[in-house]
């Protein structure tokens, strides 16, 4: 029987040796590991994970595709749904999406196919065997605002369909937060990243860097003077929270964004890249989410004592199992139930200690989750150099302030039908702006809905 | 070269020329490894699609943008960023009947240029007083003799004009009679903050630009925080301009100088490497 295979080990980098450097924590599957694992998938008459997954990637047909031997025609299976595969296969949480929903999960393990997507996105890539085909180009040119995940799905949909469709960035490189923001270990950049922005660009679509929507250009110039007929809004949710404690603005305190963007995008831990990054000797995070992990390991791997500050239990942490269980054998430090209430200064304005609160689950709240109440009385300083701030982010407002007529929600988010259609006509949005920050599979499917609504709206002009 | 360790050059930046007003910035990487360095915009032509910067050494990035020689390229130019001056919105009426004096110290006279020339476009005459260590770090003095009502100039060892600190010739100035109703001040963080001390005292309502630590500059990271008025602002979307007399500077100099040590270690490095190298990037 099928389902008395064992899941699939994944080989990973040694822990002790991971800590310490900046390469890929997990090897991923070899062929011969990929088709063990492919048989062991059901093959679901009505499966249960495509209707878990946002883009509807055709679970069982690339695995049994995998399974029969056919690499190529599994990748060309997953291509037609999804222009990130070798992405989504390191990134997405499949515990709570496809392999959450997995049949053989009930009762056991389930089918490893975030691990079976990723391997079969870079067996694509890497035999380059994906010949995917535009239809002739229509003249209609569309503009995309930010070039990560959502973008970049819209994109591809867009190039296939013949649109002329440039993205601007306002960053020096393309990729949004899968630049940015996740570390190099959990999905690298050059082996990764830019060969699947390689691949949109090839489909003809253009990326302009180092243009800030609502300051370089804006939307309506773009329409107005550069002759786009719709523009896509995917600029992501980049605005970071801070707590508004006391000390939030001591030297050593940061947000995740500052401390990943300046390891992530500007190479701070090479010592030949200019970019500054400080540690300290030890570092609290605050937060419980991917963005706290990926801070921490990072802290962890530039040489800190690293450590999560978290105000729920253990259970609700909102960050991938994986990411948690990688984190542990690293050796970082979880504190639970624990809520910073200040931040301690030495006599220079420096981070000195953290202090925090005791907390306890009370009832369960509007997000299911049991709510943590302070425990009275139960004060306590963690001593630390750097303080890092990972409570999520909030859409930038630059572009809803410089864009008449846009409509945003109270929380600043765009406001936008499940098509992506905004308040103003031939204005789409979808992603973490639209949304609040959320999932690179979230934005992806939002980006692809767009799409085809912007192909919509231009074939009824 | 303007000065020692200073150097001025022009950039071509169509779009960037484009939509540049007083009071914005750019962000410049020079290279694959260099850093987002936030530089000021000291003046724009729309038609030839340039944008005019100063840089100074300050780290490894600065050495290299000021070694560039003239005909090279800067890896990356991004701006126009941050809000533009608050008077750019004003009405240009009630704008002309207002006594605007500019404060610029030391490298903060390139970012009040464009604003003294936008005001001077628009028939507004603006004081400006001009502050250096010395003589030979005065920089644009005929650029802002140009577009400038009166220019005073102040050096701390009387090499040029004033025989002392800006504020002292702005005290000088008002007790012959002098009064204005707005001062523009920009320039080290401390000097801003004196003369925010100095203004106070008259109750005359004072703007800074602020140079804070940055990134992105578009308001991703936060590195930019200050407090003004008790709240916390990012400076790169919400600035640079503040209203000086609820700046926390304290705060802000301690901020600014938060990386000192790492960057020092790195610019050391380079400025052995370029030792010998002489700046002719843009020479004016």
């Amino acid at each position: 029987m099928a389902n008395k295979i064992p899941r699939t080990p994944v080989r990973e980098q040694e822990p002790a040796v991971r800590a310490t450097n900046f390469e890929e924590v997990c090897y991923g599957y070899n062929e011969q590991e990929a088709r063990l694992e492919a048989s062991r998938c059901l093959n679901c008459g009505k499966p249960r994970c495509v209707e878990a997954c946002p883009v509807s990637l055709q679970i069982p047909r690339f695995i049994s595709l995998i399974n029969a031997g056919d690499l190529a025609g599994a990748a060309a299976a997953v291509a037609e749904d999804s222009s990130l595969p070798s992405v989504c296969g390191r990134v997405c949480p499949q515990e709570n999406q496809c392999e959450g929903s997995c049949i053989l999960g009930i009762k056991g393990e389930p089918v490893a196919i975030g691990k079976l997507e990723r391997f079969i996105g870079d067996w694509g890539r890497n035999t380059g065997s994906l010949k995917v085909k535009c239809k002739p180009a229509n003249g209609h040119k569309v503009a995309i605002v930010g070039s990560g995940p959502a973008s970049l799905a819209c994109a591809a949909d867009l190039a296939k369909a013949g649109y002329g469709v440039k993205i601007f960035e306002a960053l020096h490189k393309a990729g949004g937060v899968l630049e940015y923001g996740i570390p190099e270990f959990r999905l690298p950049k050059a082996g990764v990243v830019a060969p699947e922005i390689e691949n949109v660009k090839k489909l003809g679509v253009e990326i302009e860097t180092d243009v800030v929507v609502g300051r370089t250009v804006t939307i309506d110039s773009l329409m107005n003077e550069e002759g786009y007929e719709a523009v896509f809004i995917g600029s992501g949710a980049g605005l970071p929270r801070f707590m508004n404690i006391p000390g939030e603005n001591l030297n050593g305190v940061v947000s995740a964004n500052e401390f990943l963007t300046r390891a992530n995008l500007m190479h701070a831990y090479d010592d030949s890249y200019d970019t500054p990054i400080y540690t300290g000797d030890r570092v609290a995070v605050v937060g419980g989410g991917n963005v706290a992990m990926d801070a921490v390991r990072t802290a962890k791997r530039l040489g800190a004592e690293a450590t999560i500050i978290y105000r729920r239990g253990e259970a609700e942490l909102p960050a991938r199992r994986e990411e948690v269980h990688h984190a542990k054998e690293e050796g970082i430090d979880f504190r639970m139930l624990t809520n910073p209430v200040e931040v301690i200064g030495d006599d220079k304005g420096w981070v000195k200690a953290l202090r925090c609160v005791r907390m306890e689950l009370g009832e369960p709240d509007e997000s299911g989750r049991r709510s943590p109440v302070e425990v009275p009385g139960s004060e306590f300083d963690i001593e630390c150099d750097v303080v890092i701030m990972a409570l999520g982010t909030s859409p930038n407002p630059l572009i809803a302030t410089t864009t008449d007529g846009l409509e945003t929600n109270r929380r600043g988010c765009i406001v936008a039908d499940e098509n992506g259609a905004t308040s103003r006509p031939g204005i789409f949005a979808g992603g973490d702006t639209v949304t609040g920050a959320a999932t690179v599979i979230l934005a992806m499917g939002a980006g692809r809905k767009a799409a085809a609504a912007i192909d919509a709206y231009i074939k009824s002009k | 070269m303007l000065a020692e360790n200073i150097c001025l050059m022009d950039v071509e930046a169509p779009r960037v020329a484009r939509s540049a007003r007083p009071g914005q910035f750019v962000i410049v990487r020079v290279d694959e490894r260099g850093e987002r360095v936030p530089l000021t915009i000291c003046d724009y032509d729309t038609d030839r699609g340039t944008v005019t910067i100063v840089t100074q050494v300050v780290g490894a990035s600065s050495a290299r943008i000021c070694a560039l020689e003239e005909g090279e390229c800067i890896a990356n130019f991004v701006g126009p960023l941050g809000r533009p001056s608050e008077f750019v919105y004003e009405n240009i009426e009630q704008l002309r009947g207002k006594r605007i004096m500019f404060i610029a110290g030391g490298l903060g006279t390139a970012p009040v240029y464009p604003q003294v020339k936008w005001l001077a476009e628009q028939g507004v005459k603006a004081d400006v007083i001009v502050g250096a260590k010395s003589k030979n770090l005065l920089i644009m003095q005929e650029e802002m003799r140009a577009v400038a009502g009166n220019l005073y100039v102040a050096t701390d060892d009387g090499s040029e004009g004033f025989h002392g600190l800006v504020t002292q010739l702005f005290e000088k100035l008002v007790a012959e009679g002098k009064s204005y109703d707005v001062v523009v001040a920009i320039g080290p963080m401390i000097m801003m903050k004196f003369v925010c001390l100095t203004t106070a005292k008259y109750g005359i309502k004072t703007i800074v630009s602020l140079n804070s630590l940055m990134v992105d500059g578009t308001g991703m990271c936060g590195a930019c925080r200050v407090t003004v008025g008790g709240k916390t602002y990012f400076t790169c979307v919400e600035g640079p301009e503040f209203d000086g007399h609820q700046v926390d500077f304290d705060e802000a100099m301690r901020r600014q100088a938060q990386y000192k040590t790492i960057e020092s270690r790195k610019a050391k490095a380079v400025q052995e490497a370029l030792e010998g190298h002489k700046c002719k990037v843009g020479l004016h």
